[in-house]
């Protein structure tokens, strides 16, 4: 339930783009708009064409269960594949180098793992539409209302927040009009997912994934051609940078690294409560398993995600490593783009790296390709937003027992005022300082203790509803006192930092970097989100039988017989094939 | 849902490609023309989807 996937947040902020000095500038000429047009007719076809597949509002919602896994497995990637993430990702590499990988082989795989062989059996099996709607049957009606409002504004707000970025760095790159590049963005995203409700938004996503692969590889072949191959992009960073930018655990013994958190926060806060609370109860990537064939299908997906998941570094990290490599090297005519204050602002380092490679007509497609990822983001949070709309807060406790022709409509008109509100949110995004900061810091708040409750409830029948509802309340709680008494840099005496910033208590706890900060929030949050649920829990009666709990708890539940599939075919022995490479990857870059 | 998405990831990828080698032909540190290499790239991958795509359809 992130509002951006994590690591946006944790390592680069929110994406803010501003013009200075030395931002590129880009013309695009009829060959790259030719491009840019196919594409746009391509996935607006792919809507019309699903319309006729679309009967009932569990097909527009939920796909009626019909997508095939290949696909759901690139779609549970690529929905968290958005803009902000290659963006994000590459000024990551830029600000740390390869120690940003964390954010897969640490950040994402053994959650995706976890979520593949413990928990959509839950998720599947339950017959739940929702991840909120899993809530009310594990726990009760609060639980789920309160999981369900909080992540349907969030994904809105997100949406809003993607579709600001774009129409900001389009106007920064080629001199688009905000509004125009707002509308016409917005446009394309609702043609295509009001005909075709979550399976053209998954379809898409799967075409954005091939879109970025071959749009972005070509920055890093010619990049590392330039440089020297990997060995001289390397013996570069650790002359001109220092060793750490090439080492990823090697310094991590200590917070005297580039991102400045120590192994346990790294491990725990973002390798587990952060990142296990993003895979494994978003419903945003969730819905992409739950839209497979079959259980089997369902418990593959995540697994099919991550072996792509394990090597995208290459396409979103490499690049900010390559900038800073050619930053260096003389002659080269490339430097790392300026903001408005001057500062170096390494969000810029993919638009830069592109101008810089590019010519006409590879231009057009790495910018199809980025273009894609904004809309994609955007079109994934529509259709997380308009499937708990529909089913967690309009079914539930305002249109009660409609026809299904009535719930189809108000999905639909949940699909077009989820768009209208991402349009207000990103003018608001636009005109009001640091609104959206602020709304990334209260989310954080109640994100960080999310997966205590989720876990709890699968693997412990006797956690309650009212634990699980007050335990979620009290981690939000801390987690905003929390970040009352810390401060994300070392202070001097009488210094003073934005209140956004934390602090605004005291500055009991002062940490080397605003991520070590989010990830001992997250950490903290997490553990008093379990400790009072388990409090509360065994302080109030079950209200549920084990009968009513069957299929929802781990030890309730008939364990799923994997021996009539082949070894290939089984989750559980290549999702611990898929662990076992991301450790030698972990090890190979040490 | 009998929708393979085959067959429009090979048709876009194939139209980047011959986009993409047509501006090629038409006009460089790699050495070569980018757009005719990468021209080609896409050309194979939409090719090689679509042959999937179709041969499916046939069966």
């Amino acid at each position: 339930m992130q509002i951006i996937p994590p690591i946006s947040i944790l390592a680069s902020g929110t994406l803010a783009i501003g013009e200075g000095a030395d931002t590129p500038e880009i013309d695009l000429h009829s060959v790259d708009y030719a491009i840019l047009g196919v594409y746009i007719l391509v996935v607006i076809g792919i809507g019309f064409v699903l319309k006729k597949y679309v009967k009932s509002a569990s097909d527009f919602l939920t796909s009626g269960r019909s997508i095939p896994v290949w696909v759901t497995g690139l779609a549970f990637l690529s929905a968290n594949l958005g803009a902000q993430e290659v963006i994000g990702m590459a000024a990551s590499g830029a600000k740390y180098g390869i120690m940003t990988s964390h954010f897969y082989w640490v950040g994402a795989i053994p959650a995706m793992i976890f979520l593949a062989i413990f928990m959509m059996p839950f998720y599947y099996g339950s017959r739940a539409r929702s991840v909120p709607e899993y809530l009310k049957l594990r726990f009760d009606e609060k639980t789920r209302g309160l999981n369900a409002i909080s992540f349907a504004v969030m994904t809105v707000a997100s949406s809003g927040a993607s579709l600001h970025a774009l129409a900001a760095l389009l106007h920064l790159l080629l001199k688009w009009d905000y509004n125009f590049s707002l509308i016409v963005s917005s446009v394309v995203v609702l043609a295509y997912v009001l005909k075709g409700g979550l399976s053209s938004a998954i379809y898409t996503e799967v075409l954005q994934f091939f879109l970025i692969v071959l749009g972005f590889a070509p920055l890093v072949i010619i990049g590392l051609n330039d440089l020297g191959g990997w060995s001289g992009l390397t013996a570069s960073l650790a002359k001109n940078n220092g060793a750490e930018f090439v080492h990823s655990w090697k310094y991590m013994g200590t917070t005297a690294n580039p991102m400045g958190v120590e192994w346990f926060g790294m491990i725990f806060g973002l390798g587990f409560v952060l990142s296990f609370g993003y895979w494994c109860t978003d419903f945003l990537v969730v819905q992409r398993a739950m839209a497979a064939k079959t259980m089997g299908d369902a418990r593959r997906t995540p697994i099919i995600g991550a072996i792509p998941k394990m090597l995208f570094p290459v396409i979103v990290i490499l690049p900010g490593m390559i900038a800073l490599g050619l930053a260096a090297k003389a002659g080269s005519g490339y430097s790392i783009p300026h903001g408005v204050t001057g500062a170096t602002d390494y969000n810029l380092v993919i638009p830069s790296l592109i101008a810089h490679y590019l010519p006409t007509g590879m231009l057009g497609l790495a910018l199809t390709a980025l273009m894609a990822s904004f809309m994609s983001g955007m079109a994934g949070n529509v259709t997380a937003f308009n499937t708990v709309w529909t089913y967690d807060i309009y079914q539930s406790y305002i249109g009660k027992g409609k026809s299904d022709a009535h719930y189809m409509w108000m999905a639909k008109f949940a699909t077009v005022a989820g768009i209208v509100i991402s349009i207000g949110f990103a003018y608001v995004a636009k005109n009001v300082d640091n609104i959206m900061d602020f709304l990334q810091l209260v989310f954080g708040f109640v994100n960080a203790p999310v997966f205590a409750t989720f876990l709890l409830g699968m693997f412990w029948k006797r956690a309650t509803g009212h634990g699980a509802f007050y335990g979620l309340l009290a981690g939000t709680l801390c987690a905003m006192v929390f970040h009352g008494i810390s401060s994300p840099q070392l202070l001097k005496a009488g210094e003073v930092i934005p209140w956004v910033k934390g602090g605004w208590i005291s500055h009991h706890y002062q940490f080397t970097s605003s991520m070590a900060q989010n990830f001992w929030l997250a950490i903290v949050a997490w553990s008093f989100c379990f400790v009072i649920t388990i409090g509360i829990s065994l302080a109030t009666q079950r209200t549920k039988t084990d009968g009513e709990l069957a299929g929802l708890v781990y030890s309730l539940t008939e364990k799923i017989k994997e021996v009539d599939e082949p070894m290939w075919k089984r989750p559980a022995v290549v999702g611990s094939i898929v662990l076992i490479i991301a450790v030698i990857l972990n090890i190979i870059f040490w | 849902m009998n929708f393979d998405l085959r067959l429009p990831i090979g048709i876009l990828f194939t139209l980047f490609g011959l986009i993409l080698t047509g501006f090629g032909l038409f006009t460089t540190s790699l050495g070569h023309n980018i757009n005719i290499s990468w021209g080609i790239v896409q050309l194979v991958f939409g090719s090689l989807m679509l042959f999937f795509a179709l041969r499916k359809g046939k069966a």
